[in-house]
């Protein structure tokens, strides 16, 4: 009779990181996967390595979730993204692991999953509150009623800094989506995995599917395919530190005027202000005459 | 006409059944935007003319005019002074045309037909209890049968107002179709009190309205009412003969009444005319001023274009 | 021949006096520039005068004067000075209006009407409005004690000549920049003319510079080194250009590029008022707007009775000598720009959209076209997708509110739109799914110093005018 310590030990059971496109987790369609290391180099996991196609349905994805994100009501996004925080702390030990994978202290990595929760909760406050912030009503000259309004800009993609893997990311991500936007993530490449928890989070936090789509791989090889892409709208190059590579991404979005946020140092700790929202909103202003004659019933 | 609700001419005859289909035909013509009628009322009252153009702009004036009094101080001698002036607006210049009209009391009407009798000056009369038109329908029709017998060619009915305003629509066509057929031959002004009215909706349905009753035609005001005409007001009404032509092939005339006061204001209303409706309501036959001021204001300007310089009341005639 | 023709109604051009030529403007002075071209008038053709063709020297003396000027004097002034100049500005702006006006329709073509009601009235009222800015910075929302940028480039198309540089010059200004202003090739006149008001109102040197010249004196200012923000109003194709030049660079940028506007008119319109606002919103200006209503959709229901009303509306159009009083449409600024119209058009009549113009008879010399619509167009066709910038309007059709903004959006292009209906939700539920930054309802081509004006997608990024007009020009 074998002892309980000849016993083999219970097998643990791998997790395959695959991307997150449309609310669905796809592996590429590439079929490229790439290894993942820990801070000491040993074998963390395969992650999926993204293509120029699984670019293009990731658009597709975001181009699909867009009138029905934008058009939610603002109360509705929030409480979303207030979700999305509740969720994140459920899983909270799970996300402070994976950080420490990648060699953060103890400290540290508690330090940045709370900072991230409580970054999802301070956007989520924004979402009814940023038209009221940088809209209003203009005072013309003249019998109208005048006024303007930010709207989501789009579609933005998204390559998202490096480190800190999970603040950063939560950190470029929230304020694009939190005002309507619907946006295509390049995650970090050397340390994807918060990432990919991170898209299991938002897939079960009644997000509708395509409003973040999260791209594994390399961001060299993925961003030119966004930055030229003809239905993105904006591109956020946070995350890009080779100035070359910026500079190429941001030539390629002048193709069709998209809005570029170029790379930049960002203390993450820091309150990040609005200039992340308003980056990827659009002031519409509407006009209309006032008088007691314009309105009447209509016959039709 | 401008709506695919409108109507064809043989239906329009259905929509005065019954006040409910009459209401459902004019709240279904097309709305007013108030800005925008009032911008283009002004945008055209920037029109410069000039020369020529105001030499021939002051006497096609001079030949709508529709010359008024009606005061309860009108007395015969004062009258037969105005339709002298009619004939001869400058007596000292025997090319300038008389104006279209002499405008008076129904009691005044034989007196002005003494003078004007034979020449192209016509006689209008006001009636139906003018201006408040608040009588009995019986005494209405009887004061316009009385201008007629006079020898009144026009009459100037005013609308019951208060009729329209809450919405009995049918009460106020039959009394202006009461009143057309009292009138005989004479052609029928219908004044719709637009200051009373109030909106530009109104005054579109108020036109509409008198149009379809038979109105040859419409006329924004009593003059004892302010605001009187305005341009804006003048413009939607156009807009409504010119529409109404469109669908029943019949034309009806508009006249513009009190507050017109300088040979500017006159001009800006024939530059809407011009530009709204064209030549076929550039005809004393179709468009009138109802005024008496404006008269003396035409001819110092007309002076003023002959002499090349500024003329005073003292050379105008005061009647 | 109808009865009552206006007589001509001129206005004198005798307020004008212009100089036989002109040189560049930097540093508080006219200096001679490297070369030359004449400025005509494009109703006649006639040369107005000669004006300087800046090089990129002369680009590099510009923004140091700029720089300088920046640094020693305007950057370090304090919001309350800074606002007293651009009050002196507005004023001396509508105490010289009529000659302003007289010289942008001879230099641009447009009608004086336009020239005096329009352009010059809104180029006062925006340096009055960004004046009143200049010492309340701090609470326009972009933080506490928000900064300058230093040295601006600025470059304004050929339409509203004056228009824009105000949109430009003022708000840069009043949040403590210097600029570097570049006018259009044919339209430097009034652009020179408000230097001289500047040195009128004592104007610091080097606060404001304009350099007249062509693309090649833009693209040097555009590129330069020491220019910290660049802003442009033109064409896409240029806006392109830009945006690639400046990447890669700390350069910030705002572009208000080209349009298609939509102009949509539903069945319960108020129809007269919609007439007025198809023909504002295509042939005000000769139609050489970015945000003209160059497409109309009308619902198919009144379709034949909008067209007809428009006809009928578009016979009294004037169209002929700029400087009368009672034009209504002006000269085409340009031979090229007249030739693009015609290009354009031919392509319409090929494709098989049917034309339709009214009479008129158009001057033997200059620069004309016939205000002229386009029926039976399809999305497809290149007058109903590309920018004409002439007053050229095509014609589409719809049957729902769906179609219509389906149809409005469906274009790279998003600047502004038109609605025309008296259902009060439904203007605003079209209002919220159109993609264009203006939306004109019951109206069109409203224009005013408080109101943001720029656009969607590719009609560019940034705002102009109002409290959003800051924002280009502080750092943040």
């Amino acid at each position: 009779m074998p002892t309980k310590d000849a016993q083999p030990a219970r097998l643990a059971v791998r997790k395959t990181y695959k991307l997150f496109i449309g609310g669905a987790f796809p592996r590429s369609e590439s079929g490229r996967s790439y290894v993942v290391s820990d801070a000491k180099g040993n074998f963390v996991a395969n992650a999926a390595q993204a293509s120029r196609k699984d670019a293009r349905d990731a658009v597709l994805a975001a181009r699909g979730a867009v009138a029905k994100w934008s058009g939610a009501t603002a109360y509705n996004r929030g409480q979303i993204l207030y979700r999305i925080a509740e969720m994140l702390e459920g899983r909270r030990d799970q996300f402070i692991a994976e950080l420490r994978t990648f060699g953060l202290s103890a400290a540290a990595a508690v330090s940045e999953v709370d900072a991230s929760i409580d970054r999802w909760v301070w956007y989520a406050g924004w979402s009814d509150k940023i038209a009221q912030v940088v809209g209003g009503a203009n005072p013309v000259a003249g019998p109208f009623f005048n006024l303007s309004a930010p709207e989501a800009t789009g579609v933005v993609a998204i390559v998202a800094p490096a480190e800190p893997a999970l603040l950063g990311l939560v950190g470029v991500v929230a304020p694009a989506i939190v005002t309507g936007n619907t946006v295509v993530v390049v995650a970090s490449p050397d340390r994807p995995l918060p990432a990919i928890t991170l898209a299991e989070v938002l897939a079960t936090s009644d997000l509708p599917g395509g409003v973040v789509n999260l791209l594994t791989g390399s961001p060299a090889e993925i961003a030119p395919w966004l930055a030229s892409h003809a239905d993105v709208n904006a591109l956020d190059l946070t995350g890009v530190t080779d100035h070359g590579l910026a500079k190429e991404l941001e030539v390629a979005a002048a193709d069709t005027l998209k809005r570029v946020v170029r790379p930049a140092a960002v203390d993450w700790s820091a309150d990040p202000g609005i200039a992340r929202m308003t980056a990827f909103l659009e002031t519409k202003t509407v006009w209309h005459p006032k008088s007691f004659e314009g309105a009447k019933g209509s016959a039709y | 006409m401008t709506v695919a609700t409108t109507p064809s001419a043989a239906t329009l005859a259905e929509v005065t059944r019954s006040n409910a289909a009459l209401r459902a035909f004019l709240h279904g013509l097309p709305g007013v935007d108030k800005v925008g009628a009032d911008a283009r009322a002004a945008t055209l009252g920037t029109r410069s003319i000039k020369t020529t153009a105001k030499a021939l702009a002051i006497d096609l004036a001079i030949s709508m005019v529709d010359l008024t009094t009606l005061e309860g101080a009108d007395t015969p001698g004062k009258v037969r002074g105005l339709a002298n002036k009619a004939l001869r607006p400058d007596p000292l210049d025997p090319t300038c045309p008389p104006t279209a009209a002499v405008c008076v009391y129904p009691s005044m009407v034989a007196e002005v037909a003494r003078v004007v009798k034979g020449s192209p000056v016509k006689i209008a009369s006001v009636a139906t209890a003018f201006p408040a038109g608040q009588a009995s329908l019986k005494v209405k029709l009887d004061d316009v049968r009385d201008a007629v017998r006079a020898g009144a060619d026009e009459v100037d009915m005013v609308i019951n107002r208060g009729a329209f305003l809450s919405g009995r629509y049918l009460e106020v066509f039959e009394e202006i179709v009461a009143v057309k057929d009292a009138c005989g031959d004479a052609r029928l002004k219908v004044i719709m009190e637009t200051g009373e009215l109030v909106t530009y909706d109104n005054v579109r349905r108020a036109s509409w309205l008198s149009m379809l009753a038979g109105g040859d035609f419409i006329k924004t005001s009593t003059g004892k009412v302010q605001p009187a005409a305005t341009p804006p007001v003048t413009l939607i009404m156009l807009e409504a003969v010119r529409d109404f032509l469109a669908v029943t092939g019949r034309k009806v005339g508009v006249k513009p009444a009190g507050g017109i006061k300088t040979s500017k204001d006159a001009i800006k209303y024939l530059v809407l005319v011009n530009e709204t409706v064209g030549d076929g309501w550039l005809d004393p036959h179709w468009f009138r001023f109802g005024a008496s001021s404006v008269l003396n204001d035409l001819l110092m300007q007309r002076s003023k274009m002959k002499t090349g310089h500024y003329s005073g009341p003292d050379y105008v005639t005061l009647d | 021949m109808s009865i009552f023709e206006y007589a001509p109604a001129p206005e004198s051009r005798a307020i004008v006096s212009l100089k036989p030529s002109y040189g560049l403007f930097i540093g508080g002075e006219f200096v001679d520039g490297s070369g030359s071209f004449k400025s005509i008038s494009p109703s006649s053709e006639e040369v107005l005068a000669e004006v300087a063709e800046a090089s990129e020297a002369d680009v590099d003396r510009a923004v140091a004067a700029a720089r300088k000027a920046y640094e020693q004097v305007w950057g370090k002034m304090s919001g309350a000075e800074r606002a007293k100049y651009l009050f002196r500005i507005a004023r001396i702006i509508q105490e010289r209006g009529r000659e302003l006006a007289v010289l942008e329709s001879l230099d641009n073509g447009k009608p004086i009407r336009e020239s005096r009601d329009v352009d010059i009235p809104l180029v006062a009222a925006h340096f009055f409005y960004y004046a009143g800015w200049a010492d309340k910075l701090d609470h326009a929302g972009f933080g506490a004690s928000p900064r300058p940028l230093g040295v601006a480039g600025q470059i304004i198309p050929w339409n509203f000549p004056l228009l824009m540089l105000a949109w430009k010059i003022a708000p840069a200004l009043a949040c403590g920049n210097t600029v570097v202003l570049k006018p259009a090739e044919t339209t430097p006149l009034t652009a020179l003319l408000f230097a001289e008001i500047c040195q009128q109102a004592e104007l610091p040197p080097g606060v404001v510079n304009i350099l007249t010249g062509a693309g090649a004196a833009g693209a040097a200012l555009v590129a330069h080194p020491d220019v910290d923000k660049v802003a442009f109003t033109g064409s896409t194709e240029v806006g392109r250009i830009i945006a690639r030049t400046v990447a890669g660079t700390n350069k910030r940028v705002t572009l208000e590029l080209g349009g298609k506007a939509a102009n949509i008119v539903f069945e319960d319109a108020p129809v007269d008022q919609a007439v007025e606002g198809i023909v504002n919103g295509i042939f005000f200006n000769q139609g050489h707007v970015c945000c003209a209503g160059s497409r109309l959709l009308v619902q198919e229901s009144i379709s034949e009775e909008v067209l007809e009303s428009l006809k009928r509306r578009m016979s009294t159009l004037r169209v002929g000598d700029p400087l009368d009083k009672n034009t209504d449409i002006g000269a085409i600024n340009s031979a090229e720009q007249l030739a693009r119209i015609k290009e354009l058009t031919a392509a319409g009549e090929q494709e098989g959209a049917e034309a339709w113009s009214p009479p008129c008879e158009l001057p033997s010399r200059g620069f004309w076209f016939r205000p002229t619509i386009f029926t039976g167009v399809s999305q497809a066709h290149r007058i109903a997708r590309e920018e004409i910038f002439g007053p050229v309007l095509s014609v589409l059709t719809f049957r729902t509110p769906a179609e219509a903004v389906e149809k409005a959006n469906n274009t790279p292009y998003g600047l502004s739109a038109g609605i025309w209906t008296e259902k009060g939700s439904r203007i605003l539920a079209v209002a919220d799914q159109l993609r264009a930054g203006v939306v004109w309802a019951n109206t069109f081509n409203k224009f005013d110093p408080t109101s943001p004006f720029g656009g969607y997608k590719e009609s560019g990024y940034g705002r102009e005018g109002g409290r959003h007009g800051l924002e280009a020009y502080l750092a943040h």
